[in-house]
């Protein structure tokens, strides 16, 4: 799931550098309010933990095993923001030392595991997480945070122009879905186990929150990804839905409309109009994670 | 001389109610090396987490003339320096040399000054051509010294090891002797390696559930304690 | 073990180590930006790249052959993706997307090989990355060998006991095992913290003085993206 360098197009790694850099500060210095320097090994030590746990197998069904990924659970007992720093100082570790990963490709690397993933883990548990649901909801936010982070790189893959042809994206949805079920279910295994032995090491969320919400925060990730998918594999397909639905002529506030109008507008060559339309789905994704991020912030410290 | 430590009735209760403390006095005087021994729970180890205000019991304790409280934390633990038992858990920069300067920064030396504090310590424990490795790299015996140069680098008149030769083997456990033996510092040893605290104590003191249940001459505490397991 | 000899690399004494950080920081972004940027005919430009890298690690006085080696660790996963992109009738984007991974990991390789620790991280501060995430990642490399050795001996103490011969016994051991290292782990830095204090820590981390540019570390900057330059022209 680390994408080398090499594979992005230059307007994604560049769009994704550009934009993540800001978003980077902004979990650092929430995560420093939070923990303080003081904390410093706490965030350290957990992100040594999940670079060697990932190296333990977890046997499923005779020839296969998994391994945790982590970002949810350290979601689940650092809180996100931590979880985000943990997740970035990982990433860039393992792209300098161990070259898994690209250097210019962080910006995106960063984006889907340790920003979208982050977010999309711990989501369930923040809303979820304090009732009866609470098992389901850590499930849920193993599998959310390893979906989301594949449906973001496939899709950055996509809008680069690697050609997928649809068995080949068929296939990797199928792994896909299988290693995001194994990391609900192992996330949700080692929680149950690291509770048992010290409460205290969970960060709970408090109880009684607004389910509405916590569901439409969901959707929305979830339909912005697919949207974004959607976009990079088929712009031209956006731009007819945009006017059967006839949205162009309409002059209703409607996210789809400005894509349409700039894909008609000035964008001349054929990747830009690709590139334009990916981009502006990230960017959405993007907004709604920072949204989201300023929404869970105000309610934990409330 | 007084006393560089002085423990009055030292308290402690943990958070769950555990009694680790139960009323500890204890003197250690300018020069001298003592071992501390005791079961495993006995509280030697709770009474060294107070010796620099990493706890607060009830009682008083005074490290070199000053009470271990609120203002003086920061002259008192420059004062005791503690060398904790699991040398990985204190060498935490990436390099030997920006370990053993983290002390002397935080006492406000200049940078340049803490370097060279750093390398004399370094030199003391015989491991300046290291001064640049990452400590990963290191054996368990050379990981040791470095703690202890780290301690040494903030010039403390106090030297606490927290069972200084588990994970050394016999060779390592032995120069560790010459080097503590070369050391000026008054000294307090928690251990269970007799021999070790032999060759370098001549007062000992043993712990039982919270209290000191006998101080004296090194070979007559082992002896007395010697049926309830040393 | 890697990452032994990555450390004893950085080490070295060679022109390219005593490069200022910042300088050779700055000189892999620009190698990686020429390298990105180059799409039409990659062959020639992509050979010259590569002559490039392997003159740094001569002059910086590291085995290219092991250096080499290190760098292909990147190739399985971009041969997939590449090989994908053969398939769909792309072959001469496959190759090139394949070489521009293995650029890019040698480049990044060279730059660690010969920056050791501190200096890398002084050097990412200096160009404006947040401290605070500098000491995390420095945390995290530091104790990452530590428990993954822990977690090995944890896994082999499991399987000596069985845990691998019921179906679902492998799986709720390896939970237990990844619960009893997260715990430990939490202890540990307890532990790491309270040693901290006891050396007078009081919530900031100070540095050591920072390191000054010289003519040499201009130079060697001015080079590198002069050569780049020509290449990508």
């Amino acid at each position: 799931m680390h994408i080398p360098d090499g594979f992005l197009s230059t307007p994604v790694w560049v769009a994704l550098d550009v934009a993540v850099a800001p978003a980077a500060g902004y979990i650092v210095r929430r995560a420093q309010r939070e923990f303080e320097e003081r904390k410093l090994p706490l965030l350290g030590v957990m992100g040594a933990f999940v670079f060697a746990a990932q190296m333990i197998n977890f046997p499923v069904g005779g020839a296969t095993s998994g391994h945790l990924v982590g970002s949810a659970l350290l979601s689940f007992t650092l809180g996100p923001a931590a979880a985000g720093v943990v997740m970035i100082a990982i990433l860039a570790i393992q792209a300098l030392v161990f070259q898994d990963g690209g250097i210019l490709a962080l910006g995106a690397n960063v984006f889907n595991l340790a920003i979208a993933g982050v977010i999309a883990g711990y989501l369930p548990f923040h809303f979820w997480g304090a009732g009866r649901a609470r098992k389901a909801a850590i499930f849920m936010g193993g599998v959310f945070s390893v979906l989301v982070a594949a449906l973001m790189a496939v899709s950055e893959l996509l809008l680069s122009g690697i050609a997928m042809p649809g068995a080949v994206l068929g296939v990797s949805f199928g792994l896909f879905t299988v290693s995001a079920l194994l990391e609900g279910a192992i996330t949700l295994a080692v929680f149950q186990a690291v509770e048992t032995l010290n409460p205290n090491f969970i960060k709970q969320p408090k109880a009684g929150r607004r389910i509405g919400l916590g569901l439409i925060a969901l959707a929305a990730v979830a339909l912005a990804g697919v949207g974004v998918l959607f976009a990079s594999t088929n712009p031209d397909a956006l731009q007819r839905l945009a006017d059967t639905l006839g949205i162009a002529s309409k002059s209703k506030p409607f996210l789809d409309a400005p894509l349409a109008e700039y894909q008609a507008g000035f964008l001349q060559s054929a990747w830009l109009r690709k590139a334009g339309a990916g981009l502006m789905g990230i960017a959405l994704i993007y907004g709604a994670c920072a949204l989201l991020g300023r929404m869970v912030g105000r309610q934990r410290s409330a | 001389m007084s006393p560089v430590i002085i423990a009055r009735n030292l308290h402690y209760k943990y958070e769950d109610g555990t009694v680790a403390l139960a009323g500890v006095d204890f003197d250690l005087f300018p020069g001298e090396t003592v071992a501390v021994f005791g079961g495993n729970g006995s509280g030697k180890t709770t009474f060294v987490l107070h010796l620099n205000g990493l706890l607060e019991g009830q009682g008083t304790i005074e490290v070199c003339g000053l009470p271990v409280r609120g203002e003086t934390l920061k002259q008192v633990r420059q004062k005791i320096g503690i060398v904790f038992q699991d040398p990985d858990d204190q060498l935490f920069m990436p390099s030997v040399l920006e370990d053993v300067a983290f002390g002397p920064l935080n006492l406000g030396t200049p940078p340049d000054q803490a370097v060279e504090r750093a390398r004399i310590a370094l030199d003391q424990v015989g491991m300046l051509e290291h001064q640049h490795k990452a400590p990963y790299h290191l054996s368990a015996g050379e990981k040791k010294r470095v703690a202890i140069a780290g301690v040494l680098a903030m010039d403390p008149e106090v030297l606490v090891l927290d069972e200084p030769t588990t994970f050394l083997d016999p060779p390592g456990q032995r120069s560790l002797t010459v080097l503590l033996r070369g050391l000026p510092q008054s000294k307090l040893i928690v251990t269970h390696d007799v021999e070790f605290a032999r060759s370098l104590s001549k007062r000992a003191v043993f712990f039982e559930k919270g209290r000191i249940a006998g101080d004296g001459p090194t070979d007559r505490i082992i002896e007395q304690f010697r049926w309830i397991g040393l | 073990m890697h990452h032994v000899v990555l450390e004893r690399w950085s080490r070295g004494t060679s022109l390219l180590h005593r490069r200022d950080a910042r300088v050779k920081i700055l000189s892999l972004l620009i190698f990686l930006i020429a390298v990105a940027t180059t799409h039409r005919d990659f062959e020639l430009p992509g050979l010259l790249y590569f002559a490039v890298l392997v003159g740094g690690m001569i002059a910086a006085r590291l085995p290219v052959i092991g250096m080499l080696r290190r760098a292909a660790i990147v190739l399985p996963f971009s041969l997939t993706l590449a090989a994908i992109t053969w398939i769909s009738g792309e072959p001469r984007r496959a190759a090139m997307v394949v070489e521009k991974s293995f650029l890019s990991a040698s480049a990044a390789l060279l730059l660690v090989a010969t920056t050791p620790l501190p200096q890398l991280l002084r050097g990412l501060e200096m160009l404006g990355t947040p401290r605070f995430l500098l000491m995390v990642a420095q945390f995290v490399y530091r104790y990452l060998f530590v428990i993954a050795e822990q977690a090995h001996r944890m896994r082999l103490a499991a399987l000596c006991r069985g845990g691998r011969f019921r179906p679902k016994g492998g799986f709720r051991s390896a939970a237990g095992t990844l619960g009893v290292l997260f715990a430990r782990s939490y202890e540990r830095a307890d532990r790491i913290h309270r040693s901290m204090i006891s050396r007078g820590f009081e919530g900031h981390f100070n540095l050591l003085s920072r390191p000054s540019l010289v003519w040499a570390d201009a130079g060697f900057l001015f080079l590198t993206a002069a050569l780049v330059a020509v290449i990508r022209v």
